[in-house]
């Protein structure tokens, strides 16, 4: 089963390879994996979507907090959440095929960021989901390239992951 | 006054009461060597191998309750001590190495003897740091102290770039840490412990297994108080041999691949099983599948989560340091209305009795040809017991858990979820200094011993007086043995030729060498190489070379599946 886990580590130069190394050494996936700083800056938050049976989870979760530079860790599929992710894709746009890109990107309340006169480039936000419905959507054989963050979750309403 | 980063490492290590360093120099670690040279508080141990600097301080660490501590320098003096390190890693062995580092300036450029140090090493160590200010050395090494020995204790590796060991600053070391992110389990659940207690009263069909985390956490006082309160059967995994007595009635022997056939039958068939400190491995438990068939409830007492439910689905976990969650247990039942009913349990000791009367250690002795179990005998007999036992990894060291009989904690000193071969004599220096007065012995076969025999020139200059106890049957013998179970007999590089003349190589390193062809021979040579209290004496013991270790449970098979010597 899909799950999101989501989990505040210290911002340290390595951190970030100790946990992808302990996700390759024990043979776990990783389908997307974000960090960035969060509003504290000696913290970062890591969203890391896999998959696993329900033990494979539970070690996976005993795995991270046993790591020391991990300060929290939550299973955000576990409950109440939202997740989001970003995409940018550049497209051929000529002809006819602008209008329909316009109007396609409209419609998945998208917006295009850079405009050349043969190409697009369309922002995007959304589940996971929304943004594989956008690429099934248009004509694939326009599509220059994909760029995709990977999901970011949060818990909803009081569910808050907090040192 | 301010001190450079070598003499504060050397000040760390002072603080931290630091006996012995064990290491060997080189570019990146001179300044830290020039610090040590200037004071003689902490003595340094010069290996003749990197490797050997780990195993020694991996020896040291498992023979005392203290942290052991090692010193190399970048580059190859790392990656030799990668092998000492992740054998620490896998039996939790406290240990803080210090590794020097190309300066911080030519970090990244491929300098010469430059190496990712944290990077290598970060999936065998408990945590590692790389120290880039030398305002940072003393709180790194104070943490690293803190790491290996807390919680489930492991190897701490602190790399030092040398112009950082050559900076100077203020020292002061810290008195205490705080290291937000880690918060390890000490006490238990009390409800958790009530209702282990519940279980434990009602089992009809009760066995206790006990590992390695319980000779960590010093509860064999403990684990021997309850075992006999409960008056239940107690076997112990490989690493956790000593944690209770072996010659006591209620223990059934090791349990698992070489286990006894009453330990194994008692883990597969009993209702209650309580685990401390164990991790139900693959060499203990077998096939997993197979286990799980038996209905029975579990209790897993264990300081780290991740042991639990890891390989065997558990009903009652405790986490928690051993030692505290047995004194609650003990509290808990010694408060108790109810008490252990023995009348209930008395079928099941029956039962045990006749998987007893299987004798599946019992081997065929022989007049003529020395066999290695009973050179292990009259190890045990003439050291009465009471030596400290390294070991190198394959059949000398099944041997020697089998028929040592381990009655004290830390007297068994292996690697065994590594298994490095190389590991026995190292270690056993670490030991000896570490009880200089003290029998250490180290039993070995003739494939490991020469993976650390350089360590010979050590044991020399150190005037350690260890017995090697070298079990020499001319081939790798655990490989043999699964080559002729499960290969059809092609022994496929697994004989050890042109071996060198033992007794003359001991003599050149300027020991006593002894070669032991007869059975005859065996007490007397052990009488006489143990009176040279002063000397290392290398036994080299003709042993049968045919010799298998019994009993087996194949890898794959169930503990119900074993095979005996009789059965061949």
């Amino acid at each position: 089963m899909r799950h999101i886990i989501s989990l505040l580590m210290e911002n340290e130069a390595g951190a970030l390879s100790r946990v992808s190394g302990l996700f390759s050494a024990r043979g776990y996936n990783i389908e997307s994996l974000t960090v960035a700083p969060t509003e504290d800056a000696t913290l970062s938050r890591m969203t890391i979507v896999t998959s696993g049976s329900d033990e494979v989870i539970e070690q996976i979760y005993k795995q991270l907090n046993k790591l020391i530079e991990v300060v929290a860790v939550m299973d955000l599929s576990e409950g109440e959440h939202l997740e989001r992710e970003l995409m940018l894709v550049k497209v051929r746009a000529v002809g006819a095929v602008r209008e329909e890109m316009k109007r396609m990107t409209d419609i998945f309340r998208g917006c295009i960021i850079d405009v050349s006169d043969k190409t697009y480039t369309i922002q995007l936000t959304g589940t996971g989901h929304k943004l594989e419905s956008f690429l099934q959507a248009i004509d694939r054989s326009l599509i220059l390239e994909t760029v995709r963050t990977g999901a970011s979750g949060i818990g909803r309403g009081d569910r808050i992951l907090k040192l | 006054m301010e001190l450079t980063g070598a003499e504060i490492t050397i000040r760390c290590l002072q603080e931290e009461g630091t006996e012995y360093v064990f290491g060997y120099p080189g570019g990146a670690v001179l300044h830290i060597y020039d610090a040590l040279f200037a004071q003689n508080q902490v003595k340094h141990i010069l290996v003749r191998h990197e490797q050997a600097a780990v195993h020694a301080a991996d020896g040291y660490a498992r023979s005392t309750d203290k942290v052991g501590v090692a010193l190399v320098t970048s580059g190859p003096g790392v990656t030799n001590a990668v092998t000492g390190i992740a054998t620490a890693y896998m039996d939790s062995i406290p240990m803080v190495i210090i590794s020097g580092q190309v300066p911080t300036y030519a970090i990244g450029e491929d300098a010469f003897q430059e190496v990712d140090t944290v990077g290598i090493t970060r999936p065998c160590v408990k945590h590692n740091f790389l120290v880039k200010d030398v305002k940072e050395i003393a709180s790194t090494i104070k943490k690293a102290f803190y790491l290996a020995k807390s919680g489930r204790p492991g190897p701490v590796l602190v790399d030092i770039p040398k112009d950082i060991s050559n900076q100077k600053t203020e020292f002061s070391y810290p008195s205490s840490v705080n290291i937000r992110s880690y918060h390890p389990a000490q006490h238990s659940d009390l409800e958790q412990v009530k209702c282990a207690v519940q279980l434990l009263l009602a089992a009809k069909r009760p066995m206790i297994y006990a590992g390695g985390g319980v000779i960590l956490a010093d509860a064999s006082k403990q684990l021997t108080e309850l075992v006999r309160l409960l008056g239940f059967p107690c076997t112990n995994t490989l690493m956790g041999l000593g944690g209770y007595p072996a010659t006591d009635k209620q223990f059934v022997g090791m349990l698992g691949m070489h286990g006894t056939y009453e330990a194994n039958m008692g883990m597969q068939y009993c209702d209650v099983l309580l685990a401390v400190g164990a991790r139900f491995d693959d060499r203990v438990v077998g096939n997993v599948k197979h286990f799980n068939q038996e209905k029975r409830k579990i209790i897993h007492i264990d300081i780290d989560p991740s042991s639990i439910s890891k390989r065997v689905k558990v009903d009652l976990p405790i986490v928690g340091d051993v030692a505290h969650v047995l004194d609650d247990l003990l509290a808990e039942l010694h408060g108790s209305k109810e008490k252990p009913d023995q009348q209930a349990i008395a079928p099941w000791w029956a039962q045990i009795k006749e998987w007893r009367g299987k004798n599946s250690l019992v081997y065929k002795n022989s007049d003529e040809i020395i066999k290695p179990q009973f050179v292990i005998e009259k190890l045990y007999e003439v050291t009465q017991g009471d030596a400290f036992i390294t070991s190198d990894v394959g059949q000398h060291q099944m041997w020697a858990a089998q028929y040592y009989k381990f009655d004290k904690p830390r007297r068994w000193i292996n690697s065994g979820g590594l298994g490095t071969m190389g590991f026995g004599l190292p270690a056993a220096m670490g030991v000896q200094l570490a009880h200089p007065d003290a029998h250490v012995a180290c039993v070995t076969g003739e494939g490991s011993i020469q993976m650390c025999i350089q360590e010979l020139s050590t044991c020399k200059q150190f005037q350690l007086p260890l017995k090697i106890i070298m079990l020499n049957n001319r081939y790798l013998g655990m490989v043999r043995q699964w080559q002729q179970f499960f290969h059809g007999n092609r022994y496929a590089e697994s004989y050890m030729d042109a071996l060198p003349d033992f007794v003359k190589l001991a003599e050149a390193y300027g020991h006593v060498g002894m070669r032991i062809e007869k059975p005859s021979d065996v007490e007397p040579a052990l009488k006489e190489a143990f009176g040279r209290k002063q000397q290392l004496v290398f036994m080299d013991f003709i042993t049968d070379q045919t010799e298998n270790v019994f009993p087996m449970v194949q890898g794959g098979k169930g503990l119900s599946e074993v095979i005996l010597a009789e059965d061949l």
